[in-house]
């Protein structure tokens, strides 16, 4: 295959890939969208095979034969609740290809340079791409090592309270800049050894910088991990001065970026301090788990009634639902009331779940329309005019003080503003705080009642009155 | 225990102090229920669904021999004398007006639960059946208006002439005055409302009503939850407002109370005369002596050409109803008071809505109770002591225009001595986020999570760099890119199947 059949290979990838995000847009083109990505990554892969005519072929093909064949295993196997684990998962290994592509490359430099005192490469040539294979490296290994702790602390394998290091941010500080040090000093004298130092210490602070960050705050963890490894992919392709990979990376960074812009947005949240981490554990009016008033608790019994005398109900998930696996009553429960003419709808806050999207997700696989599960900003006017809320764990996205309350920790959050409705009803375990450790005075209002229990007990539990 | 629901033996008495429902629920407690015979007849609750729910129908004797008998009205001196030595009695009393009821049931060893006594916390919401039965007498007030009234509530435009939408003003927006509102104003009238309480303002538009303000300000801070009597000069302003009013509304519905003192005077004669022919006024307030100064107690006159309604019995008009909300108020003061749902009552005076509502315990006056504060003020706050993390920041205009140059002079420096190749690259990546940004913005936030595995299955593009360096005959070299490659393939098809799986499940509604 000639180099331009293999140039025009990539630049259709490339282009499918873009069709492939933008087809992501909408629900209804969202299907062939991910197909066109596949597509582009079938003809990717062959036109390199064709192109570069390796010579053990078949150890190729068993070991993307293995890579496909665990890649498939984990998509079937995972439940949706564990999504936000695969995704970093995911990320992670695209770190760790990126670590371990640039250490190929710089052996293969080293090598070459060795052979060939008197290189074509000019000295700048070769400085840059040491340079980029240092970048490609330590970004890469970060994505690795802050994946896989993210990954266990979404799997509650690692508390998921953050976590500060003797020293605080100081330490991380001056283990990333003696990474960056071990990098100059492999950049300057092609040390292999500087680069598995530097390796190590970027592995550390993978480790580190994850550690510290709080269970609330995983959406943006993740959605930032998930740029790092399209920042890794692009390095990669600088380093083997490959368009394709500079191009698919480029993208993949932009979209984890905006993912990241978003979620911090969401909490009213800058990024810097959602990455130095911490929340809910310094400063401010932290409430000490105090109560603050009286609430009244409802049963089953009087939550179906109230549900069979409204005309409009807006549910309101958080992770609880999640963890509780309440999505299928509660799909069930949607039915039966909408077989009553009640109009139900969900409202989803942008930072429920641990993952952009968690909620949506979760909902789509028991089965509830899409066109009835509504972002926070599409229905946050129309609580006024709604008769019962269901707030199904979620704590922090309902809490009337992030608007009210300046002094608050989670002052200036956007959030659903249920206590606007005539009735709400709190599904909680305990009267125990959110992940913000924010006392939610939701539910003392007069118009908040709290059903207590697993959400999916006590889901079952108002379906058996219908 | 043991649970006796006697008949009501007054005149203009329909209730019935339980439901064949509520009997229900009382046996959910542990209580075994026996109900006077014909007990419920008037609230259309016959012996035999009682029996159905589970009660015994009994005479009149036994069932006042019961440790706990459920009542609507106050107990005459025949029934206290009828009651067990050592049983609890529960109906309304109202210990404030009837200081000789409160001695005579405290010569007996009886305990006394007031419903009218509950104190107003969240809480005690539930046993509230001086809100109930209120709820219900709003209500009824306006049927009663509108059966007096000899027009439309509504207006409309018929083939025979232009109807005017009838005009009614709601003096006290409690829970009757609040109930009066939105009936009245879904039956089409033009609604409206004064209290002397600014805060319920709020409350009174929810209704879709008006609240008519003064011009006269006071500081009105009522910590029970119920209005005060206020100062001379507020009364006044207050006058001049009623007056006019009343030259313009058919129909005024006056629900001002003052717990434990005489209703005050708000409708005078003169504003009664001042009212159009035909109108009509209802006052809720009949029983403690009336709003207006030519209401008579429980009945309905007509004086200078306006009907004014007295009646005191006004849930009781709807006795199917107010029996049901009542009979549910005693259940649930009886839940709150068997904590074990044993059948067995706890008088516990450290809960303050049992403190609040025994008024006689084993023959002791214990009313009044010790004030209790109303929920709504949650404790005082630790106030912000360490103001939250966030600092207030100072602001430095000229930070980014300086990090901008130089983040160009940078650029400019390498650019300069960077092969062009590498500036060839560069230009693409920089092409591709932009790309990108445009592209994922348009990312509805429903797919987010199929957009970030969607990212990581392309993300493994990376692939194709592992297969260049499959090439190398250096072992390492092979072995790195052979880990780099199975890794890489399980980013693609673990996303993109994982991907596909996502997608598969979002279904739209039909």
């Amino acid at each position: 295959m000639s180099q331009g059949l293999l140039v025009s290979a990539y630049l259709i990838a490339a282009l499918l890939f873009v069709m492939s995000l933008a087809g992501l847009s909408r629900q209804e083109s969202a299907k062939s969208g991910s197909l066109y990505g596949m597509v582009g990554m079938v003809i990717a892969v062959l036109a390199t095979l064709g192109y570069a005519h390796l010579e053990g072929f078949t150890l190729v093909t068993i070991l993307m034969m293995a890579g496909a064949g665990i890649g498939l295993f984990l998509a079937k196997k995972v439940e949706m609740t564990e999504m936000p684990q695969l995704v970093a998962v995911l990320n992670g290994f695209g770190g760790l290809a990126a670590v371990l592509i640039g250490f190929s490359s710089a052996i293969e430099a080293s090598e070459s340079l060795a052979q060939a005192a008197s290189s074509l490469l000019s000295s700048t040539d070769r400085m840059i791409h040491s340079i980029e294979i240092f970048i490609g490296i330590i970004i890469g290994a970060i994505t690795f090592s802050g994946s896989i702790v993210a990954c266990l602390k979404l799997h509650g394998k690692i508390s998921s309270r953050p976590a500060s290091l003797p020293g605080g941010h100081w330490t991380n500080l001056a283990v990333i800049a003696l990474a960056i040090l071990m990098g100059i000093v492999f950049v300057q004298q092609d040390s292999l050894l500087a680069l598995i130092i530097m390796t190590a210490l970027a592995f550390l602070f993978g480790i580190t910088l994850v550690m510290g960050i709080g269970g609330a705050d995983m959406p943006v963890v993740v959605s930032m991990l998930n740029a790092y490894s399209g920042i890794a992919a692009a390095a990669t392709g600088f380093m083997l001065g490959n368009n394709l990979l500079i191009i698919t990376g480029a993208m993949v960074g932009s979209s984890g970026a905006i993912l990241s812009y978003l979620m911090c947005t969401a909490m009213n949240r800058s990024f810097i301090s959602v990455i130095l981490g911490g929340f809910g554990t310094e400063g401010g009016t932290v409430a000490e788990g105090t109560e603050e008033g009286e609430y009244t608790e409802v049963n089953v019994e009087e939550v179906a009634d109230m549900l069979k005398n409204a005309s409009s109900v807006i549910i309101t998930p958080g992770y609880g639902m999640a963890v509780a696996q309440a999505q299928h009553p509660l799909r069930e429960l949607v039915n039966k009331l909408r077989a009553q003419n009640i109009k139900v709808r969900f409202g989803i806050h942008p930072v429920a779940g641990r993952l952009p999207g968690h909620m949506n997700v979760l909902l789509a696989e028991a089965k509830v329309p899409y066109d009835i599960v509504e972002e926070m900003d599409e229905l946050n006017d129309d609580f006024t005019d709604t008769d019962v809320v269901l707030v199904i764990g979620a704590n922090d996205t309902v809490n009337p003080a992030a608007s009210e309350d300046p002094g608050s920790p989670i002052a200036g959050m956007p959030v659903l503003r249920v206590w606007e409705a005539e009735r709400v009803v709190v599904f909680k375990r305990s009267m125990a705080t959110g992940y913000a450790g924010v006392q939610n005075p939701l539910f003392f209002k007069d118009n908040a009642s709290m059903l207590f229990g697993d959400a999916h007990g006590t889901v079952e539990g108002i379906l058996k009155q219908f | 225990m043991r649970i006796g629901i006697p008949g009501e033996i007054q005149d203009n008495e329909n209730r019935v102090a339980a439901t064949p429902d509520t009997v229900g629920k009382l046996q959910k407690l542990g209580y075994d229920i026996i109900i006077e015979s014909g007990a419920g007849i008037k609230a259309s609750f016959d012996d035999a669904a009682f029996e159905e729910a589970g009660a015994q129908i009994a005479e009149r004797s036994e069932v006042w021999g019961s440790d706990i008998v459920l009542k609507v009205n106050a107990p005459t001196d025949d029934e206290i004398a009828l009651l067990k030595d050592g049983a609890s009695i529960a109906s309304f009393i109202w210990p404030g007006q009837n200081e000789e009821l409160m001695n005579k049931l405290s010569q007996r060893n009886i305990n006394v639960l007031a419903l009218d006594s509950v104190p107003r916390l969240s809480r005690s919401q539930s046993l509230d059946a001086l809100s109930s039965m209120a709820n219900i007498g709003g209500y009824r007030a306006v049927v009663e208006a509108s059966h007096h009234f000899g027009r439309f509530f509504n207006g409309q435009i018929t083939a025979a002439g232009k109807i005017p939408p009838a005009k009614v003003m709601v003096i006290g927006a409690g829970v009757a005055g609040l109930a009066a509102l939105g009936a009245a104003g879904s039956m089409g009238a033009i609604v409206r409302a004064f209290d002397t309480r600014p805060e319920v303002k709020e409350q009174v538009e929810s209704m879709g009503a008006e609240f008519l303000e003064l011009d006269y300000e006071e500081e009105q801070d009522s910590s029970d939850g119920y209005a005060k009597e206020m100062s001379q000069a507020f009364i006044d302003a207050e006058m001049a407002l009623f007056m006019e009013q009343a030259k313009e509304v058919d129909i005024i519905i006056t629900t001002a109370l003052i717990p434990g003192r005489p209703a005050p005077k708000l409708i005078l004669e003169d504003m009664v005369k001042a009212m159009k022919p035909g109108s009509v006024i209802v006052d809720l307030a009949a029983q403690t002596g009336g709003n207006c100064e030519c209401t008579e107690k429980d009945k309905v006159v007509v004086k200078h050409g306006v009907t004014v309604i007295g009646y005191t019995d006004l849930p009781s008009r709807l006795p199917t109803q107010s029996s049901q909300l009542y009979g549910t108020n005693l259940v649930n003061m009886l839940k709150l008071m068997t904590p074990e749902k044993d059948g067995n009552l706890v008088i516990d005076f450290e809960d303050e809505v049992v403190r609040g509502l025994t008024v006689v315990k084993e023959g002791n006056i214990t009313w009044p109770p010790p004030p209790v504060k109303v929920s709504a003020a949650p404790a005082a706050k630790p106030a912000p002591t360490a103001a939250p993390a966030v600092e207030e920041k100072p602001s430095r205009p000229w930070l980014k225009p300086a990090l901008l140059a130089a983040g160009a002079l940078i650029f400019g420096f390498v650019a300069n001595s960077a092969p062009a190749d590498f500036l060839e690259h560069f230009t693409v990546f920089v092409l591709s986020s932009i790309v990108g940004y445009y592209v994922i913005w348009n990312v509805k936030s429903a797919l987010h999570t199929p957009l970030m595995s969607v990212t990581n299955a392309i993300s493994g593009i990376i692939v194709i760099g592992a297969l260049t360096q499959m090439g190398s005959d250096n072992n390492i070299i092979l072995a790195l890119s052979g880990i780099a490659l199975i890794v890489a393939m399980i980013n693609i098809v673990g996303g993109f199947a994982v991907t596909q799986r996502m997608l598969k499940m979002f279904i739209r509604d039909n």
